[in-house]
């Protein structure tokens, strides 16, 4: 098999006596969808968190394309090719989506510091970022302030920024959240075409989703992986769903 | 033409041709006057980028404005009385090169002043950049050889090549040409790909992480760049008085380029200029009136806080849009 793009061992997180992430091990590798389930409080938002770089792991080693990133920070892990979307969208609100989506390809191009070209009329800007939005329907707001899309929409610039980033992994966090269900399933089809750009690993609530979409799914429970596996396998498991799934699976 | 263009257009008119119409009817007070409105605008030009672009409350921008007047004073100082600076370098009395050094020397304060103090934010933001300020401030009181309290005058002001700098309307013109060029660098800036960073770092620094612009680096080059302008206005308000002294660093100072932008319209092109306008108009007129009316220019912020929290730019041409 090949090697992973992604690879955590036996990472560890506390708040006081909790602890939120507890020798988690867990690889992504390349065309794979990885689901992450786990019940409410599992710590699924917290391994994401220590992935991304927003929040320090206590102990434990997190390689990215073989490299170790556990000292660097989020803007780092993001220049190495680590996108990530928001379980609460984060944009910057004044902005329009378009202007969100450029943010994200100056970022790639990596030229922050030039004081004089206005961005609007940079076609080397404005062009791959109304690509994107092009690619997840939203070219037609693409002139709306963010803080005045609707939710669904909002969930839709977050993975528009994600791709124009051209990342070598998505960390997708509740893509789905507050989707309804067309839209889930739009968003369902279009995740699985991503594969192929770049490994996923994601965190979803929305299990319809996650069996349709997983190669691997790892099922978190009080910050430890307590099964993973194929859909099949995690289906049938006994514990798994003793802990989460419940009868209906 | 969008309205704010319209409005903007208006404003530089205004400053400009109020001192023309008063040199013309020969009342040198109030180019005076307008003079005074450009160099503390240009000054709040500079906190604006800092303030109104990246969200960088400064309370301790009077530091650069205090640290380009002292480079005005003491080069000035050096040059009439024919000492050299240090070991061989001449001291000089050319605006021109005063304005660089001033400018340099604020940006190179401004640099470990901001390092330190954009590994904090809000409250703490505020109360580090002031204690950094009120630092210099007890520094040039202490330090006799440059006036210490009493501050240092200038005994003329300094040249400009092919301009009679001591006449009050071709001074104003150098500052009001100052002030213009700021404007389209600040204008440039807002619309160039760090402004659009900076200003993302201000709406949502954890989506610029997140997309791997580092918000703290595009911080501190905004916060030096924000100084330079500061500076060089300092030096032009030495040359303006003929005059530095202490209170230039104080926080007083700060507090009055705050106050200049909160009026005008933070984030706003001309909201530094509008600001300055209101602010000195207060000064003079009130001030003619009674000795209190930074009373009356207090009731005026509090109404602008509570009912315009776009100041006068945002009364007079509305919203800000971001396409």
């Amino acid at each position: 098999m090949s090697e992973p793009v992604l690879e955590i061992r036996d990472l560890r997180k506390s708040f006081g006596a909790l602890k939120a992430t507890d020798g988690v091990s867990l690889d992504l590798r390349p065309g794979q969808i990885h689901a992450l389930i786990g019940p409410n409080g599992a710590g699924k938002s917290t391994l994401i968190h220590q992935i991304a770089g927003s929040l320090k792991a206590d102990s434990g080693t997190i390689r990215f394309l073989g490299e170790d990133i556990g000292n660097l920070d989020m803007a780092a892990r993001a220049r190495l090719g680590l996108a990530r979307s928001f379980q609460i969208s984060s944009l910057a609100q004044e902005f329009s989506a378009l202007r969100n989506v450029m943010l994200a390809v100056q970022a790639r191009q990596g030229s922050s510091f030039r004081f004089f070209r206005q961005v609007t009329r940079d076609k080397d800007l404005t062009e791959p970022a109304m690509a994107m939005l092009e690619r997840v329907d939203l070219a037609a707001r693409a002139h709306v302030p963010a803080a005045e899309l609707s939710h669904g929409e909002r969930r839709q610039l977050e993975i528009a920024i994600a791709l124009a980033l051209a990342p070598n992994a998505f960390l997708l966090d509740e893509p789905m959240a507050g989707m309804g269900p067309e839209g889930s399933k739009r968003l369902t089809t279009f995740l699985d075409g991503l594969r192929h750009e770049a490994p996923m690993l994601l965190v979803e609530h929305d299990m319809d989703a996650v069996f349709a979409l997983a190669d691997r799914i790892s099922v978190l429970v009080y910050g430890r992986i307590i099964a993973s596996g194929t859909v099949d396998e995690i289906r049938s498991d006994p514990e798994v769903r003793r802990a989460y799934l419940g009868e209906a699976a | 033409m969008s309205r704010e263009t319209t409005v903007n257009l208006l404003l530089a008119l205004l400053l400009l041709g109020t001192p023309l119409l008063a040199a013309g009817l020969g009342e040198p007070f109030y180019v005076t006057l307008a003079t005074r409105v450009t160099v503390l605008a240009l000054a709040a030009v500079g906190l604006n980028l800092a303030l109104g672009l990246g969200g960088l409350l400064s309370f301790g921008h009077a530091a650069f404005f205090g640290l380009g007047g002292y480079v005005a004073g003491i080069l000035a100082t050096h040059a009439f009385n024919a000492e050299p600076l240090f070991a061989d370098i001449p001291a000089t009395t050319s605006m021109p090169l005063i304005w660089v050094t001033a400018a340099a020397v604020a940006g190179l304060v401004a640099l470990p002043i901001g390092a330190v103090s954009l590994r904090t934010s809000g409250v703490y933001f505020i109360m580090i950049t002031l204690a950094f300020a009120q630092m210099i401030y007890y520094f040039a009181i202490s330090w006799p050889a440059y006036g210490g309290e009493d501050g240092l005058s200038l005994s003329m002001r300094n040249a400009f090549p092919g301009v009679n700098t001591a006449k009050p309307l071709p001074y104003f013109l150098i500052c009001y040409a100052a002030l213009m060029a700021a404007l389209l660098l600040f204008r440039a800036i807002e619309g160039s790909r760090f402004g659009s960073a900076l200003q993302a770092a201000r709406q949502n620094g954890t989506r610029l992480a997140a997309v791997g612009i580092a918000p703290f680096h595009i911080r501190l080059v905004a916060f030096a760049v924000s100084a330079m302008i500061t500076g060089l206005a300092g030096a032009l308000y030495a040359d303006l008085n003929r005059f530095v002294g202490p209170s230039m660093l104080s926080w007083h100072m700060s507090g009055e380029l705050i106050v200049l932008i909160i009026l005008g319209g933070k984030g706003r092109l001309f909201g530094p200029v509008a600001g300055a306008m209101v602010f000195v108009f207060f000064e003079y007129v009130l001030g003619g009136i009674t000795e209190r009316w930074q009373f009356f220019l207090g009731l005026i912020l509090l109404g602008i806080v509570l009912f315009a929290r776009g100041g006068l730019l945002g009364l007079l041409s509305g919203k800000p849009r971001h396409v």
